[in-house]
């Protein structure tokens, strides 16, 4: 498989403080990679350098070829890498429909456009009844939703989902996660951060482990499940 | 019989006067909603246009139309410039130096102006006719009907342009959320400097429309209009638009009220005493929800 996004030993600071401290990563073409760790460990903060909210002090990020370190984020999307942001971060006053246009924003082929929106209904039911809602109004499940569509208006190759899980019950976490394999089996790749290790573990196929800023773990997603490490630091024994 | 005339009288002036605080109060909420910033120079930006559309009329021999064109245009630059200049480099910096840096930006508008036009106010060019119409007993003239309909044309079109065009949605979602909609592959920095050129635009439109209205400018002018509208802005709800042009009318209507009334002395009273108002009773404004705080 080939290599679609290769980060280099980076390092990120958020004024004084080093928050990553020397990350080397990558993803391949078709893959769910995630990265799991504790609170604060620097999961986020690689996301959002990644998409370009951050930038990186040293290191290298090279996504399909071509270098994007401290590459602006409203460029990155057109590079193709799309962020559903921790918190869902949903245009609370704006409707559904408008939500999911703006996701839209970098593209101008109408036709593809409605297509794209069809695709996202078809995936999310719920949405479609909602579509002239404002998006503020919605349930935490379906806001998460909205924001996956929203993310995938833009017909990204590389899916950054930072904490997917957060405050949603059991239930609506599996089914948000299905549909991260759903989407992944349709050709997007998918670079997920998540607490919840379990379900992360599940459906990735290659994992990192975070602490503080540094990767201390790495490999196949099952194996890293199995082992006893992972078990004890991160699925609860 | 005489006091329901002078009620619906001062109505009338009120109106007309308030949808003028409208216009400048829009730009302050707009400014606000994006960038969080208390723009202190916008009344200044707002004597400028009505100083390009005195020049506009009397050196170029322009009719009002394009006057008032040529004023939005040009200090709809202005307005992109100074954010350019003098707010952009301040992005990250602590909110206080920005809103300073605000008040110097309005000495030096002031200021750079009266060097270049001299204080002395000038006299505003008639530019339509001195005609009024009788509703019955009552008088509006034309310069209020035309101050009435060139506000709600121009706020017709801001609002087609926020809810309906893509870069007016990218507007709400910038002012929303700036972070996110960067991720939506919006230029947060282009929507930004766009916000300014509309909101001084419709300042200028203001300008040029109280020169007709009172027959008088001077390069200070700009400073009691840009605290009135920022109390209609305040007292609307800042960074709400709607809220910002209802401020404005209630504003106007109250001022020409307390001045029919009362005396024109305690105008200016009325106004800061409803902005003490509202911060005690509803720091929000009429229009706002509960402050949002973002995590």
């Amino acid at each position: 498989m080939e290599t679609m996004l290769k980060i280099d030993n980076i390092h990120v600071y958020y004024g004084a403080i080093h928050a990553i401290k020397g990350i080397s990563l990558e993803v391949k073409q078709g893959e769910i990679v995630t990265l799991i760790g504790a609170n604060g460990a620097g999961k986020s903060t690689t996301l959002r350098t990644i998409s370009g909210l951050l930038k990186p002090k040293e290191g290298s990020i090279r996504f399909m070829e071509k270098d994007i370190a401290g590459v602006k984020a409203h460029q990155i999307v057109k590079e193709g890498i799309s962020q559903v942001p921790e918190g869902r971060r949903i245009f609370a006053e704006m409707s559904v429909l408008e939500n999911l246009e703006l996701g839209a924003f970098i593209r101008n082929d109408k036709d593809a456009i409605r297509e794209d929106m069809e695709m996202v209904f078809h995936r999310f039911p719920r949405l479609e009844e909602r579509k002239e809602q404002l998006a503020g109004t919605l349930s935490g499940g379906e806001q998460q939703m909205l924001a996956m569509g929203r993310a995938l208006m833009s017909r990204p190759k590389l899916l950054l989902l930072d904490e997917p899980s957060m405050g949603l019950a059991p239930l609506l976490i599996r089914e948000i996660f299905s549909i991260i394999q759903d989407i992944n089996k349709t050709g997007t790749t998918v670079l997920l951060v998540e607490q919840n290790a379990n379900m992360a573990l599940s459906i990735a196929h290659r994992a990192y482990v975070l602490e503080t800023g540094r990767i201390t773990l790495s490999g196949d997603a099952k194996e890293l499940a199995a082992s006893e490490e992972v078990r004890k630091a991160y699925l609860g024994g | 019989m005489d006091f329901t005339h002078l009620l619906v009288q001062q109505l009338i002036n009120g109106v007309s006067l308030g949808s003028i605080y409208a216009l400048i109060a829009l730009g302050y909420t707009m400014i606000y909603g994006i960038i969080k910033l208390i723009n202190f120079a916008h009344g200044d930006i707002y004597m400028v246009g009505a100083y390009i559309g005195f020049f506009a009329i009397t050196q170029a021999g322009m009719s009002i139309v394009p006057a008032l064109l040529v004023s939005m245009v040009v200090t709809g630059l202005l307005g992109m410039v100074v954010e350019k200049l003098a707010y952009k480099p301040l992005r990250h910096a602590p909110r206080i130096s920005i809103l300073i840096t605000a008040i110097g930006v309005s000495f030096f508008l002031e200021y750079t102006s009266m060097y270049f036009v001299t204080p002395t106010p000038r006299t505003f060019p008639a530019v339509i006719d001195n005609i009024s119409f009788n509703l019955g007993s009552f008088v509006i003239n034309g310069q209020q009907l035309m101050i009435l309909g060139i506000t709600v044309l121009l706020m017709a079109i801001l609002t087609f342009i926020v809810q309906k065009t893509k870069t007016g949605k990218a507007m709400r979602a910038a002012s929303f959320d700036t972070e996110t909609a960067q991720l939506m592959g919006i230029d947060s920095d282009r929507i930004i400097s766009l916000t300014f050129c509309i909101g001084s635009a419709l300042a200028a439109a203001a300008g040029v429309l109280v020169g007709i209205y009172y027959n008088t400018i001077d390069p200070l002018m700009g400073i009691m209009p840009g605290l009135k509208a920022f109390v209609a802005a305040v007292l609307g709800g800042i960074g709400i638009l709607p809220g910002a042009v209802a401020g404005g009318i209630i504003l106007g209507i109250i001022e020409a009220l307390v001045s029919g009334f009362l005396s024109s002395t305690f105008r200016d009273a009325a106004a800061f005493a409803i902005l003490i108002l509202v911060l005690l009773v509803k720091p929000s404004g009429l229009f706002g929800k509960n402050t949002r705080e973002k995590v």
